[in-house]
């Protein structure tokens, strides 16, 4: 402590001082430097194998009630195309008939998801509406899903398709829960939770979904939600649009034209 | 000797809370090298999940080769077919999934159900489905005969086109067949535009748009059979057409 009070000895530790502050700022910035190269080599795109790359694509699905004719096709391809069980409960994707009765009653019922259609129904008197509705997972922008999962095998893509990770479900069943669409199930094979993947493996080939692929009548529309050109945006432009629970905040993307408020 | 302030803390320390933190810091080191063992190392490159999962879902294979697979070899069947009404019925619907098939055309064959089992999934008539779409009741539609003995199922015509309203309109007819106003035929309300009956959403025939319409009937002093109940039109319901509050399909309806 005594050479502070020289003159020289104070010269020297402020040069001391000051070469300690740059080789510490240049220590600190070095780790830095490195992580800002692996950075720039993350912010290049991120493009599968066959060339697709989930950034560039934004996808959702429209349903017109009006032209769907409940012949449950959709279901059948879905669960051909996806090996979903054939038994009753698991689902992919699945149609309801809607009954409306006078009295304000209404009957919902799926027999086998329609994957053998529906037979005609033995109470049909006083009904005022009837429909179908095609259901699937709505593949939300705000995924409830996604944000109960405790292992993060359930995620959003950056196309915002809703995908699990079966290899690293621990079936818990929480996003089966947590779903207020019921577009989940536990596959009985793997115990993992299942669900639409807006038939991930074919879209990204520049194919159609399964079910959109088979539907005679075209109530099924897939495509680019924020391009122009695409048949989506064109039915959302020529329909009046509904979503399932909008007061939950999910913000699906499975837009409905002509859908009955009473559809829930 | 000079003396490091860390060194210094260390030796201040109680020997109980130096064993403590030497235990702590073991227990993390443990736990460090536990997780980077146990999660992936592609978990979190661009999110909270295993990068790679997405390319194994992408990889899975196809089972639906798409309408413009078969246009390669079948083109005089998809032609005929466009043309007709099943146009938008993709082939993959009836004859079912042929990924295999185009990949090996001559061991793996599609089928085509030839019964008459499945063109009901689709026409047999059920109240739930769109107005004008092509119905029948199996059970008394020529209940023995395959359909395709008379429809060609890539041109599928009706034998003749209905003449009938009720061919379509069906439930309304039962409900008609019910009321005072079964005598009417429909042509008396509804102007039917010639396009009707190909596509009938295009072409919609009229509703009466006037109140006079139904008065020529049911107004007070206005000519016709005894027992029409009759109604003052200057006081009843002025705002309204007749058929906004009146089903006339069913007049007797509450």
């Amino acid at each position: 402590m005594e050479h502070l009070k020289t003159q020289e000895g104070h010269a020297i530790e402020r040069r001391g001082f000051i070469k300690k502050i740059l080789q510490g700022c240049a220590a600190l910035l070095f780790p830095g430097f490195l992580l800002a190269k692996t950075k720039k080599g993350r912010t290049k795109p991120w493009v599968l194998e066959n060339g697709y790359n989930p950034a560039e694509h934004d996808w959702g699905m429209g349903i017109n009630i009006n032209k769907c004719i409940g012949c449950g096709r959709c279901a059948d391809a879905c669960k051909r195309e996806n090996n979903v069980p054939r038994a009753p409960f698991f689902f992919r994707t699945w149609v309801e008939r809607y009954r409306i009765f006078e009295n304000g009653k209404s009957l919902i019922d799926s027999p086998n998801g329609a994957i053998n259609g529906f037979k005609f129904p033995a109470d049909e008197k006083n009904i005022i509406r009837s429909f179908f509705v095609p259901k699937l997972c709505n593949h939300c922008d705000n995924p409830p899903c996604v944000q109960v999962c405790p292992v993060g095998a359930t995620f959003k893509t950056a196309d915002g398709v809703v995908l699990v990770d079966s290899n690293y479900c621990i079936g818990c069943r929480y996003c089966i829960q947590a779903c207020p669409y019921g577009a989940r199930f536990l596959d009985p094979r793997t115990r993992t939770a299942e669900k639409c993947t807006f038939c991930y493996h074919r879209i990204v080939k520049g194919k159609l979904p399964a079910c959109v692929e088979v539907c005679p009548t075209q109530a099924r529309v897939f495509g680019e939600l924020k391009k122009k050109a695409s048949p989506l945006v064109r039915f959302m432009r020529m329909n009046k649009i509904r979503v399932l629970k909008p007061s939950l905040n999910t913000e699906p993307k499975v837009y409905y034209a002509n859908l009955d408020m009473e559809v829930r | 000797m000079k003396q490091w302030p860390l060194s210094n803390l260390w030796k201040k320390l109680p020997e109980q809370v130096r064993r403590l933190s030497i235990l702590g810091i073991i227990l993390v080191a443990f736990f460090l090298m536990i997780r980077s063992l146990l999660i992936p190392s592609d978990f979190g490159k661009f999110g909270h999940y295993r990068a790679s999962a997405v390319e194994e879902i992408a990889s899975l294979p196809m089972q639906y080769a798409g309408q413009m697979a078969c246009v390669e070899c079948h083109e005089e069947t998809v032609t005929l077919k466009g043309k007709g009404y099943h146009k938008n019925v993709a082939c993959e619907i009836c004859h079912g999934p042929a990924a295999a098939h185009t990949r090996d055309p001559g061991s793996v064959k599609l089928t085509a159900p030839r019964g008459r089992g499945y063109c009901p999934i689709c026409h047999e008539y059920l109240p739930s489905r769109p107005t004008g779409f092509p119905q029948i009741v199996s059970n008394s539609h020529n209940p023995m005969k395959p359909c395709i003995s008379c429809h060609n199922p890539h041109d599928p015509k009706p034998p003749q086109t209905p003449k009938e309203c009720s061919a379509c309109h069906g439930e309304i007819a039962k409900t008609k067949s019910l009321s005072h106003h079964v005598y009417i035929p429909c042509t008396r309300c509804h102007n039917v535009p010639k396009g009707h009956k190909i596509s009938p959403r295009k072409f919609l025939p009229t509703k009466p748009s006037t109140r006079e319409f139904c008065g020529g009937c049911h107004a007070k002093g206005a000519a016709g059979e005894k027992g029409i109940p009759q109604v003052d039109l200057a006081t009843h319901g002025k705002r309204y057409v007749c058929w906004q509050c009146h089903y006339p399909h069913l007049p007797e309806a509450h």
